[in-house]
């Protein structure tokens, strides 16, 4: 049981390496934040519940505590996508679609 | 023996937030700045728990759980001044 959860902890510890290692090599703001969440979301998350799995009386509030972030990381992370957004950090040059300004120019055309 | 293997990752986990501190010293506008204070404070919500198994201190999971609220609470405050200014 316990080579289990030190198993899992060690993924959750390497996709918590590839999200900081993305947040610094990614040419732009949102490939940034793409990078940044989803990687830390599941790698925090299987982190905790690998602690939870070596220590088994500490996993009811592990699961708490990993509920939480799966739940609020998203939701900050799309906030600050869509400030960014609005207010008027540029794509880098390789992007090909913006479907947020396509629906802006669409309610103005409404 | 799992401690050992447990004090690796944690120099793992260190190096990626030296990469990220690395970004938010020289993020070109605001918002990589607080991508990369997102980032880091998910990051050190996993480290207090690793550091609460290594120490076998039950009190490390209450402040990781109270860290987190206080940074959700944060970004979305910096998200709402990133949006239209306070």
């Amino acid at each position: 049981m316990e080579l289990f959860g030190v198993i899992i902890t060690g993924i959750g510890v390497m996709f918590l390496f590839l999200g900081n290692l993305g947040i610094l090599r990614l040419p732009d703001v949102y490939n940034r934040i793409q990078a940044g969440t989803k990687c830390t979301t599941l790698g925090a998350f299987l982190t905790i519940i690998g602690v939870g799995i070596m220590q088994p009386a500490w996993l009811w509030k592990c699961l708490l505590i990993a509920l939480f972030v799966l739940v609020t990381n998203p939701i900050s992370s799309h906030a600050i996508a869509r400030g960014s957004h609005k207010s008027g950090v540029p794509l880098c040059d390789r992007s090909v679609v913006d479907k947020s300004e396509e629906f802006e120019k669409y309610k103005e055309r409404e | 023996m799992s401690e050992t293997i447990v004090l690796i990752f944690l120099a793992i986990i260190a190096l990626g937030i030296f990469l990220s501190f690395l970004r938010m010293l020289f993020g070109p506008t605001a918002s990589d700045r607080a991508v990369a204070v997102d980032t880091i404070t998910t990051t050190v919500v996993a480290l207090l728990v690793l550091l609460g198994f290594v120490f076998k201190r039950y009190v490390y999971l209450d402040v990781s759980l109270v860290y987190s609220v206080l940074a959700f609470v944060g970004l979305v405050a910096l998200a709402r001044f990133l949006e239209k200014g306070i």
